[in-house]
């Protein structure tokens, strides 16, 4: 599958977006969405970046990428065993048949007056596409997507892996052929 | 702790981090710097262009191992240090590159003498650094000097802002440098070796693929004992000659698209390669899909990324080169103990190659002086101990066909980016960091007009190099593409340099000796001429054939199967052979 998630800790330091970003665009990597933010730690930001990488092993974008010295960590968020959601925010009529469409797919509307509602749904993208493709016939005013956050399932933690070595001795696993990186 | 402003504290941290020379220009952002500069222990060679001193830098990196160091100015001054840096990145070469940048309140506002050098250089540095706070200077310093040097080296820029070079602070040089990020694998994995070493135990074709890693590791005497271990035929690609000896009986050249035949062959119908610190870059593997079509592959080099980047590895053997072949070494070894197939056979095939196919070339009709046998000549008579550095062209590729080299660290030149005008301040850098050796540049006149400036440098700093300008008054390589490819439609190619400018002249004006040899019979002698002097730099022109092209070729997008050895001349097969 050419679709991939990769979930990537980083320093939060100046310019490292621009670094990751600079890399997948000289090396032709497509990236479909990226999203970006604080952690549990205020030294450490999170990436969630997913790839279309038609045409580029995903060995070979995880060991380019994690050549950034500011990238700390690298995992594949594999959709059996991560959670995957996404933020829509959409601005439609106000009619009936919008706020049914709200309420059967349990989201909130968030804002309303006489002429538009805005509906605020997050979820996994299969379920933001449903609602969105029957919100269509309706007459969407406006929209807004987040990029797609991940986060394993289970007790199992990607800053576990990675940060707990940190500065110690290299216990990288990089003769293995895995996308996981970690120092 | 004693106060002093963040420029003395870069001093000091320069200082801490062993720096005993830099190259570099002054100028308003990273003035506060030169005023500490002036009484430090370092020394500053005044280069007359900042991109002088990123390849002396490089130059100097190159031929002694250690990180080569270059400083300048915000905007222009930083910006034309974007091409030695680029040009160290792709070579993997140590620099640390200093830049002053405009005061932090300014950043932003398109201020005089401005530009984001951190952004600029991004893409060609392994890493760098905006420094703001003057706190910061000496952990960036301590930082740019480990990561420049250890794992693959690279090219490291720090930009500093001048208000953080005047604003006081305190001096706190960090003991160790530890990155979160950054923790390059050094010890191979022996599973892995002894996979490798099982692979090696049942080839019967195999090649030792070495490319510049090994001289970066220091490892060729690790090489040279690998390579006895296996008896297996070795080539040199350009980043790699002087890894293992010219004069070495297994030793079949250099592969690639101006590669001998031996060696482009040997990789064709190698059964494995064993390939060390080389990348199967596109100048070696000719059209990918085609390349060493029979062959497994074991890859050995300290950068995982390069693992599967152009061509699948059975065996990847991630970690320091020397670490590596001294695990491998024992390894081969003991399982050769058990089976050893018998490379007799693709011993004769490979060297038989070599000597039905040896690099030549011919002596122009004319009686013009041939330009292979104006390199050939200085290799012969400047001997093994010299260090040569080359522009980029055909003289590039002649130093690299017709001079033998014995030992690393002395041939330097521009493999990956290919940076015409690298071989004067290369040399220049190379004869500061060795100033007992002989150092040649081997110039073309195009390259020579590129960057000659820095042999007023040389003259002014007592860095007395030795140019051969090969002079064919064209730029050469792509003459020679247009002879071959355009119909001899010779667009912008002339240089006219035989008339203007007159290089020896030239030479003389920035106080150096100039020399002309326009015979083929006064070669030899005017090689010793500039041999015998030491206390001035010299500029021999070379006036030389200018139709003589670089054979054998593979040209560009073709399979390595249809090398050339002259031009629409496919080498001559015995029928058993293909």
């Amino acid at each position: 599958m050419a679709i991939h998630t990769l979930a990537v800790l980083v320093e939060n330091s100046p310019g490292v977006l621009a670094r990751v970003a600079s890399l997948f665009s000289r090396r032709g990597y497509n990236i479909d969405s990226l999203a970006v933010g604080p952690t549990e730690n205020p030294k450490v930001s999170r990436m969630t970046i997913v790839l279309n990488l038609e045409g580029h092993a995903l060995d070979q974008v995880s060991a380019q990428l994690f050549k950034l010295v500011n990238v700390i960590g690298i995992s594949e968020m594999k959709d059996s065993d991560s959670l995957k959601r996404e933020i829509l925010l959409v601005k439609v009529v106000n009619n009936d048949k919008t706020k049914e469409i709200a309420k059967k797919h349990n989201v909130v509307v968030a804002d309303e007056n006489e002429s538009t509602i805005s509906i605020e749904a997050v979820g996994a993208s299969k379920d933001i596409e449903a609602l969105l493709i029957e919100l269509k016939p309706h007459g969407i005013r406006e929209l807004v997507q987040s990029g797609l956050v991940a986060l394993e399932r289970g007790a199992r933690t990607l800053a576990d892996r990675t940060l707990s070595t940190m500065g110690t001795a290299n216990e990288s696993d990089s003769n293995s052929s895995t996308a996981d990186y970690q120092n | 702790m004693s106060k002093m402003n963040g420029a003395q504290s870069l001093v000091n941290a320069l200082e801490a981090a062993g720096v005993d020379v830099m190259f570099g220009i002054p100028g308003g952002a990273i003035l506060p710097a030169y005023d500490p500069i002036f009484d430090s222990k370092i020394r500053h060679i005044l280069v007359r262009h900042e991109q002088g001193a990123g390849h002396a830098a490089t130059g100097y990196a190159q031929a002694t191992g250690r990180v080569g160091v270059c400083i300048a100015t915000s905007g222009p001054g930083a910006t034309n240090l974007v091409t030695p840096l680029a040009d160290a990145q792709m070579d993997s070469v140590p620099i640390v590159a200093i830049t002053g940048q405009v005061p932090s309140a300014a950043i932003g506002t398109d201020a005089f003498q401005e530009a984001d050098i951190r952004g600029v250089t991004m893409p060609v540095t392994k890493h760098n650094y905006l420094i703001t706070d003057p706190a910061d200077i000496p952990r960036a310093i301590a930082e740019a000097f480990h990561i420049a040097s250890t794992g693959r080296p690279g090219a490291v820029l720090v930009d500093i802002a001048k208000d953080a070079l005047q604003k006081e602070t305190t001096f706190n040089y960090p003991k160790n440098v530890s990155l979160a990020g950054y923790n390059p694998v050094l010890e191979p994995k022996q599973d892995a070796i002894n996979d490798a070493a099982a692979l090696i135990a049942q080839s019967k074709k195999p090649v030792l693929y070495v490319g510049g890693g090994v001289i970066k590791a220091n490892a060729a005497k690790e090489l040279l004992q690998l390579a006895e271990i296996t008896g297996a035929p070795v080539v040199t690609t350009l980043m790699a000659r002087g890894a293992f000896p010219d004069s070495h009986q297994q030793h079949l050249g250099m592969p690639g698209m101006h590669g001998t035949v031996a060696a482009v062959t040997a990789l064709q119908k190698a059964d494995l390669l064993i390939t060390l610190g080389a990348r199967f870059d596109d100048r070696v593997t000719g059209k990918l899909s085609t390349f060493a079509p029979n062959a497994k592959i074991i890859h050995a080099d300290i950068d995982p990324a390069e693992i599967g980047k152009n061509r699948h590895a059975d065996v990847a053997l991630i970690g320091d080169l020397k670490n590596i072949l001294r695990a491998l070494s024992p390894a081969t070894k003991s399982a050769l103990a058990k089976s050893q197939p018998d490379l007799t056979p693709w011993l004769t095939e490979t060297y038989g190659w070599r000597s039905k196919f040896p690099l030549g070339y011919d002596k122009p009709s004319d009686g013009s002086v041939s330009p292979q046998y104006v390199i050939e000549r200085i290799g012969k008579i400047s001997g093994p101990d010299t260090i040569f550095a080359a522009g980029v062209g055909q003289h590039q590729m002649w130093a690299s066909q017709f001079i033998g080299y014995e030992k690393p660290r002395t041939w330097l030149n521009s493999g990956g980016l290919g940076t015409m005008g690298y071989a004067v301040p290369a040399a220049m850098g190379a004869k500061v960091g060795a100033p007992d050796t002989t150092v040649w540049a081997i110039d073309g006149d195009g390259c020579f007009q590129m960057t000659n400036q820095e042999l007023v440098t040389c003259a002014l700093n007592n860095i007395p190099i030795k140019v051969a300008v090969i002079n064919n008054e064209s730029l050469g390589m792509v003459r020679q593409w247009q002879t071959l490819f355009y119909n001899q439609r010779y667009s912008n190619t002339d240089l006219h340099s035989k008339r203007v400018p007159d290089f020896k002249l030239l030479a003389e004006a920035m106080g150096c000796v100039g020399l002309r040899c326009e015979s083929p019979g006064d070669v030899d002698k005017t090689i010793e001429a500039a041999m015998a002097i030491n206390d001035r730099p010299v500029v021999v022109d070379f006036n030389v054939h200018r139709d003589a092209m670089v054979w054998p070729m593979v040209a560009a997008g073709t399979s390595n199967d249809d090398i050339t050895v002259a031009r629409s001349m496919a080498p001559v097969w015995d029928s058993q052979e293909l």
